[in-house]
């Protein structure tokens, strides 16, 4: 096997890292190196973290991540090839395979799939440089395509056809048909009365003018002049629960996170990968400064000093606009040593993430920044006494924390005086699948399916059930409609908020089609670390095919179904496995799915 | 240290604070199943046999992994711990061949009545390769009515031992032993994802490119036979391999001075195997590559192999 690395791949890798400065770490050899021996396992602990990154670069430079480019790596950073070959190996966008410089990952998820992306994925298959995907975040756009290009950005395709894709494949620049267009159309409609929404699409991302001009780093201004504790029980007085999935009150976390007294360090999770789910897409794109500022106050409330923004790497448009407002934050003095001359000092990092759901699990995405398989940790001990580099730490949902400045803003009491006692505040919604106008639509908790629906432009058809809560929640029926929408009702109801899916499918779908998507999703996206998500993930597939199809088994499919979730829910290590039974459970139970057969 | 009180099954008990619940289990003569446990390693709590349920929580926690805390209410036989058990062993046998597991494990499996039939006829086995070369994130859908498994031909790339992973049911023991638990080496790591996860080199290069030095402590703490030396590998081929009829001479390592000490597993007068007892302070179990292949010099086989034994251990020794 030939270990060269072409130069363009060690200039890649040292764009990122520096040049190497001795042999012993990929550099020329010299006389100097016998004579030192730098490093050791403190030295390559400190800078593990930089592996996923530098294999983002080879992989950029040349379209996959090389034998040569990976054992140059592997010496740079002192981590064992073996070790660095497990990490690229578990990220979809990573390549250790000779690809094309451009390929093309179509998405063939559930909302895509009914409105042209299967059809797109089928006609364009046989090519070298096409590979079908699980969602990519671009729901409200189908098809929705995600183009890697070796030495470019990567690209978003969205309303895709066969033309268009190839076109890009072959070398056109990808048209943007929609500029200045993130998804959220009631600002598309103007924005009044929204009030996490009203800048996206109605200011330019890349303007800081703008963003104060809309009230942007009012909120800032102001946190600095409480002081964190008091900034604390603002948070805790407004109610809010984290809207990444798991509904744990903000304020609560934080307290959890100052009681351990040590060096905080914050997170903000932007993994996005839950099929139909693009709500902190539309806010990174639209509104990036929104989300600078917010971790910049939240920072100063756990008395973080740093904060990363783990990115799905599925949103390269995201990343762009994200980090534009960092660098031009950062010139205005809204970010570093001492932000507003505060004397407070905090940083943000992006990290991209490589193609994994299960990253965006809290403890698998501390992992993965650190460098490591994206392999959620079995707790306690919790992110907060021990998360990101052994830190307590800080793990907070895009949403959650771009409600930050509005509680700060209006008091944390003015902001529970809205939705529900247990549900306050406002909340935002993803619409796609079957309905008029998808995209991501802001309302006060307490909203009901079918309210959301007719805000998003009514159905297309007749709704013969409501997916809820992405693929890992689970389906309803009509006799739901005027479920509202809270952490409460949803809970009453056996049904979970999830990542606020609500993805209407009409009574002309092909739910044995749809669930077998969702069992290949679950399959593809176990990280494989614990025996029942591993197995029961492919346990699962083939007795839905089965199902469908046959031949039957002796315990009957629904019955091995029923077992295979039980024990994936009972034994898992993490939520991905608690819930991949879920959404196929309640198909079943519904009746959108079969009896056996 | 002071001792925490709980109850095991309804029993009371009181254990020492910071021990995990296996231990707890253990030390009131109630054992559990392990499969990825191992006392001289980190626990990874990935296999999930273990699991047992906790008052008060929602899902099964791993025993071997978890401390026990002042007034915990343990089940370790419960419907949902048998349950659960019982899936996840269904789930290995029916993915990986598990004949040549540990006997307790066998037993444990006939306890909870495993059945991994259940699931339906298998899938061929994969080609060589063919999983090694799985890229995250995708795979073909099910074959009509058939179970898929891990069975592929074993990894054959030098004297000392062979890599079945037909036989792997991914407990990391490997992986932790060539890396930070005992060897520091780090040859081999969990590469992909999901179902498709294997044991790996870098970019799957045989073991004689990769970092390995041979000391064989991966193989000492495999559960399942996956990792198997060379030689018990070639007599249990020739159908030569006679367990029953070995014997088990403790010695200590002739090479240096550390002191390991060294169990000869000896069949018709032949070392066939070399282990280090687990529980030995020097050794924990590990050795080099001296002490576990180094034996040849006693019984220098060459020209002289004529016997069926001999034949096949000189000719696993020059392929
Ligand atoms: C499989 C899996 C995937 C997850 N993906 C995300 C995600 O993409 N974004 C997110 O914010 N939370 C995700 N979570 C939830 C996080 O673990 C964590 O609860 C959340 O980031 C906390 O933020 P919050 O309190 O603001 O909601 C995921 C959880 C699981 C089990
Ligand atoms: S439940 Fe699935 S995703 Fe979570 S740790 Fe286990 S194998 Fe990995
Ligand atoms: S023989 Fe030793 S060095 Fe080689 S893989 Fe096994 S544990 Fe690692
Ligand atoms: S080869 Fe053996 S020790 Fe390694 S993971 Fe597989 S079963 Fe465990
Ligand atoms: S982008 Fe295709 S389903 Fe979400
Ligand atoms: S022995 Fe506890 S999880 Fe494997």
């Amino acid at each position: 096997m030939s270990v060269e690395t072409s130069d363009a791949e060690r200039a890649a890798v040292d764009e990122l890292l520096g040049a190497p400065d001795s042999g012993w770490v990929g550099g020329d050899r010299s006389a100097a190196d016998h004579h030192i021996a730098r490093g050791g396992v403190r030295q390559a602990a400190g800078v593990r973290h930089l592996l996923l990154p530098a294999l983002q670069a080879a992989q950029g430079a040349i379209g996959w991540v090389s034998p040569g480019a990976l054992n140059y790596i592997s010496e740079r950073l002192s981590v064992p090839p073996a070790e660095a070959y497990a990490v690229a190996t578990f990220y979809a966008l990573l390549a250790t395979e000779e690809r094309p410089r451009r390929v093309a990952h179509v998405c063939e998820d559930v909302s895509c799939r009914t409105r042209g992306g299967r059809e797109l994925f089928e006609e364009l298959r046989e090519r070298d440089d096409v590979v079908a995907s699980p969602c990519l975040g671009q729901c409200d756009r189908s098809p929705a395509v995600l183009m890697q290009r070796a030495g470019e950005y990567d690209a978003s395709l969205w309303y895709s056809t066969p033309e268009s894709v190839v076109d890009v494949l072959e070398g056109a620049e990808p048209i943007d048909p929609n500029p200045g267009h993130f998804g959220i159309p009631q600002t598309e409609a103007g924005s009044d009365g929204l009030r996490l929404l009203h800048r996206v699409g109605a200011i330019d991302p890349y303007s800081l003018d703008d963003y104060r001009t809309a009230h942007g780093y009012a909120a800032l201004s102001k946190a600095l002049e409480m002081t964190p504790t008091e900034l604390i029980e603002e948070v805790k007085r407004s109610g809010i629960k984290g809207r990444g999935g798991a509904a744990f009150p903000m304020g609560v976390k934080w307290e959890a996170v100052v009681a351990q007294g040590s060096d905080p360090v914050l997170v903000c999770n932007a993994d996005e990968a839950e099929p139909g789910t693009f709500k902190d897409r539309g806010i990174m794109e639209g509104d990036p400064f929104s989300l600078v500022e917010a971790m910049t106050i939240a920072g100063y409330a756990i008395g973080a000093h740093r904060g990363y923004l783990y990115i799905r790497g599925e949103y390269p448009r995201a990343a762009r606009h994200v980090a534009s407002a960092l660098e031009v934050a950062r010139n205005a003095g809204l970010l570093g040593d001492d932000i507003l001359q505060s004397g407070f000092g905090f940083d943000i990092e992006i990290r991209m993430g490589g193609g994994a759901y299960i990253c965006g699990e809290e403890t698998a995405l501390f992992n993965s920044i650190e460098g490591f398989r994206g392999e959620p940790r079995q707790k306690p001990p919790y992110p907060a006494e021990a998360g990101l580099f052994g830190l307590p730490t800080a793990i907070n949902n895009v949403e959650t924390l771009i409600n930050l400045p509005l509680i700060v803003l209006e008091g944390g009491e003015a902001y529970a005086a809205r939705g529900t006692p247990e549900s306050t505040g406002i909340k935002l919604f993803c619409l796609s699948g079957d309905v008029v106008n998808p995209g991501v639509y802001e309302v006060e908790f307490g909203a009901t399916i079918r309210e959301l629906i007719e805000l998003a432009g009514g159905p297309l058809d007749d709704i013969a059930a409501v997916l809820l809560g992405g693929v890992s929640g689970s389906f309803v029926g009509t006799d739901q409609l005027d479920l509202p929408l809270t952490f409460e009702a949803t809970r009453e109801a056996g049904v979970a908020l999830g990542t606020a899916v609500v993805m209407p499918f009409s009574s002309s779908t092909d739910f044995d089609d749809v669930t077998k998507r969702i069992a290949a999703f679950f399959r593809d996206e176990s990280c494989g670390q614990c025996v029942p998500c591993r197995v029961g993930t492919v346990r699962q597939e083939e007795a839905l095919y089965r199902l469908f199809d046959g031949p039957p088994t002796t315990t009957g499919e629904i019955g091995l179904l029923t077992e295979i979730d039980e024990a994936m829910k009972l034994g898992s290590i993490c939520g991905l496995g608690h819930t991949a039974g879920s959404a196929i459970q309640s198909a079943i139970a519904l009746g959108l799915i079969g009896a056996d057969r | 240290m002071s001792d925490v009180q709980l109850t095991i099954d309804g029993a009371a008990a009181s254990v020492p604070e910071g021990a995990t619940i296996l231990e707890a289990c253990r030390a009131e003569g109630r054992d559990q199943p392990t499969l990825c446990y191992l006392e001289t390693l980190t626990p990874v709590n990935t296999c999930r046999v273990c699991v047992v349920q906790v008052a008060g929580s929602r899902t099964l926690v791993p025993s071997c992994s978890r401390v026990v805390e002042e007034g915990m209410e343990i089940s370790t036989d419960s419907p949902a711990v048998r349950q659960t058990r019982k899936m996840v062993f269904e789930f290995l046998a029916s993915s990986v061949d598990m004949s040549l597991v540990e006997d307790q494990t066998q037993q444990w499996m006939d306890h909870y009545e495993v059945d991994p039939t259940r699931f339906g006829p298998a899938a061929p086995d994969s080609p060589a390769g063919a999983r090694d070369a799985r890229h995250a994130g995708h795979h073909a859908p099910p074959l009509a009515g058939l179970t898929e498994t891990v069975a592929q031909p074993v990894k054959i790339d030098n004297e000392l031992y062979v890599r079945d992973y037909a036989k792997c049911i991914l407990c990391y023991k490997c992986v932790e032993a060539c890396g930070p638990d005992a060897q520091n080496t780090f040859a081999i790591q969990v590469a992909g994802r999901g179902f498709d996860a294997r044991i790996s080199t870098e970019f799957d290069v045989a073991l004689t490119d990769s970092a390995c030095v041979y000391c064989g402590n991966c193989i000492g703490v495999c559960p399942t036979g996956a990792l198997m030396f060379r030689s018990e590998y070639e007599l249990r081929a020739a159908e030569l391999w006679r367990e029953d009829e070995q014997s088990v001479t403790r010695t200590v390592c002739s090479f240096c001075g550390v002191g390991c000490n060294l169990e000869l597993h000896v069949q018709d007068n032949r070392i066939v195997k070399v282990t280090s007892p687990i529980d030995h302070s020097v050794t924990s179990g590990h050795l080099c590559i001296k002490g576990r292949f180094g034996y040849e010099y006693v019984q220098e086989l060459g020209d002289l192999a004529t016997t069926p034994i001999d034949i096949v251990l000189a000719a696993a020794r020059t392929s």
